[in-house]
């Protein structure tokens, strides 16, 4: 894994970097559609991605950890905050430039069936940045194709079939193909492997690594399992309800978990030893409702260390540790 | 790394043939039998129409009113109408306007619909809102009054009729694309075409058109026949074209005052013929839209 670990990051190092980041998608109800209410599905995240790294986001359903990745790449508009991408803004970046940016971030998602048209062959699909780009002419573009189709593990005759014909793992390693194709910096992996076999995800996974070495690629690694987040990370960021609660180096923060919630997170994790007893954390209730999250700090209502101060005050991420950050009073 | 495909039966029988770039899709195509059907039966009655009356030399015009009403005999081979014209010759004569009439307005009617539900379900919000509250307009108002009004501005002739037909027709269509767009545009490859890149008009025509051409094919085929007999309403209502020129819808409308003396030959004729194009373009149609969808395509 890469090198970038403790010693703290200067400007070139960055390659984006996220402050305050919010997304309320709107609630609207009546007779004439006024908004009603707010889902606040990220409210307030903030956290820089290094050249190379990868950066695993964890978090359970609806904690904003997808709406995040979107609004990186501004597939979502952020209602406020700033994404700085190589130091440059690019939140109220106008369309045209946008597109243009867009040659340097890229997605996988997650669902390998509905992320090929249907419609296209793979050759097809695969070409499409290309021609949306205006890079080289047919014949070149045919080459790049086959040679992308390569680099993931495909083989160049496959081009001409079409996505129904291929397995999920080998659709999987279609889109990646696709995203590799302009030759981005960034690559979002929105659970790249959440809808593939056990044994097809390690292959993705290995595939991906395998990538990031070759072509000095930087992941934001979006996922729930967190075997797999521990596997690819360098370093992850817990998310719980719209809002970052803690971010530090993945061995680090595996070993010595320090938010409440990570610790109730991680406790959750089997461990491969049947004679070994573990204490796991069982959280009382439910995660509260986005539309109306709790003041103060998020997880007051359902943190164990609770005290009056979390109620109204609401903690900011700090660097309790070296390269550590956590958002919680005591921690 | 391990690619899996090692698994899968390797055979490159990929025949490079690339250039005709769709030729997949058309041997597909040939190789149903509903589509060759389809073809053979729309083949048939534009010969029969534009060839036959080169050949069967009858007037379609000239009364006789000596021999009103005469069943099929040697002579007159579907026989004779109220005035005593030659039915297979007006069949011929009629069949041509019918046709032209009947794909030409398909044909604008699909392509208008086509076009503005990608822009309406494509654009969203209040454009999206205003776009279907003209359609709703549009629709809220009888067809028939529509034409009626149309038709009373204009001569008829045919290609007036067309325009007529088809731009009062492409409603249906409209609505159809603008909700298959609605789910469509949600789906990740959509959203994966943004992130390339891909500017709004790109997506409508790359990602998304293919994608709804099944259900417009298939709406499509109806147009044809409903056009058809859009004619023969007109026709009916007396604001068609002017009566001597025949057309199969004007032919079948005008049959049914016949109906109970027996004249069969002015009935079936029309009626069967409408029912030819029509099956024949469903079966074309139906066979495009398996050939052209990768998942339905047999190999």
């Amino acid at each position: 894994m890469s090198a970038v670990l403790n010693n703290p990051p200067d400007d070139s190092e960055i390659l984006l970097s996220v402050k305050d980041l919010t997304k309320y998608f709107p609630i609207t109800g009546g007779l004439f559609s006024r908004v009603v209410a707010h889902v606040k599905a990220v409210d307030g995240v903030s956290f820089d991605l290094r050249r190379g790294e990868t950066l695993g986001l964890v978090g359970e359903s609806g904690c904003g950890k997808t709406t995040t990745g979107r609004a990186v790449l501004r597939l979502i508009e952020p209602t406020s905050g700033s994404i700085k991408f190589e130091g440059k803004e690019i939140v109220n970046l106008p369309k045209s430039q946008m597109r243009a940016l867009r040659r340097e971030m890229q997605i996988i998602f997650q669902d390998p069936f509905g992320s090929l048209n249907p419609r296209m062959s793979v050759g097809e699909i695969i070409e499409e940045p290309l021609a949306i780009h205006h890079m080289g002419n047919r014949h070149e573009r045919e080459r790049r194709v086959k040679e992308l189709l390569e680099v993931v593990g495909l083989a160049g005759y496959h081009m001409r079939r079409y996505p129904h014909e291929f397995s999920g793992g080998q659709r999987q390693r279609v889109g990646i193909a696709r995203a590799l194709a302009l030759n981005p910096k960034l690559i979002v992996a929105d659970e790249p492997v959440s809808a593939l076999d056990v044994s097809i995800q390690s292959q993705i996974l290995n595939l991906l690594e395998d990538l990031q070495k070759e072509f000095g690629l930087t992941y934001l690694f979006i996922a729930h399992g967190l075997n797999v987040i521990r596997h690819i990370s360098d370093r992850v960021g817990v998310m719980y309800l719209g809002a970052m609660v803690e971010i530090a180096d993945s061995e680090e923060i595996y070993r010595k978990p320090l938010h409440p919630y990570t610790e109730a997170l991680f406790s959750a994790i089997p461990i491969p030893n049947p004679t070994l007893k573990r204490e796991r954390i069982i959280l009382q209730g439910d995660v509260p409702s986005p539309v109306n999250p709790p003041k103060g700090c998020r997880f007051h209502t359902r943190c164990p260390i609770a005290q009056e101060q979390c109620k109204d005050d609401r903690p900011l991420l700090k660097e309790s540790l070296p390269g550590h950050w956590v958002a919680c009073h005591f921690r | 790394m391990i690619p899996e495909t090692v698994t899968e039966s390797v055979t490159p029988n990929a025949p490079m043939q690339e250039t005709g770039s769709r030729s997949r899709e058309w041997q597909a195509f040939w190789k149903n039998p509903l589509a060759i059907a389809g073809v053979i039966g729309l083949t048939f009655l534009v010969l029969f129409s534009f060839v036959g009356p080169l050949i069967y030399r009858v007037s379609t015009t000239n009364p006789n009113l000596l021999a009103t009403l005469q069943a099929p005999t040697a002579h007159h081979l579907l026989g004779t109408d109220s005035l005593g014209r030659d039915v297979l010759a007006r069949m011929m004569v009629g069949g041509q306007l019918s046709l032209e009439v009947g794909f030409a307005a398909a044909f604008m009617a699909t392509f208008i619909g086509v076009v503005y539900g990608l822009i309406s379900g494509m654009s969203g919000k209040w454009v999206d809102v205003i776009l279907m509250r003209i359609v709703d307009i549009f629709i809220a108002i009888p067809g028939l009054f529509l034409l009626l009004f149309v038709d009373s501005v204009f001569r008829a002739n045919a290609a007036v009729l067309l325009v007529v037909i088809g731009s009062l027709g492409w409603f249906g269509v409209a609505r159809l694309v603008r909700s298959e767009v609605l789910t469509l545009k949600q789906r990740d490859y959509v959203e994966a075409a943004r992130a390339l890149g891909a500017s709004n008009w790109r997506i409508m025509f790359r990602q998304l058109l293919p994608n709804v051409m099944g259900v417009v094919v298939v709406n499509s085929t109806f147009q044809v026949a409903d056009a058809i007999l859009t004619v023969a309403a007109l026709s009916f209502l007396g604001l068609g074209l002017p009566p001597p020129t025949p057309n199969w819808g004007e032919m079948l409308s005008s049959s049914m005052s016949y109906m109970f003396q027996n004249a069969w030959w002015l009935i079936y004729p029309p009626g069967v013929a409408i029912l030819i194009v029509e099956l024949s373009v469903n079966f074309i149609g139906d066979a495009m839209r398996q050939a052209f969808d990768p998942r339905l395509r047999k190999a």
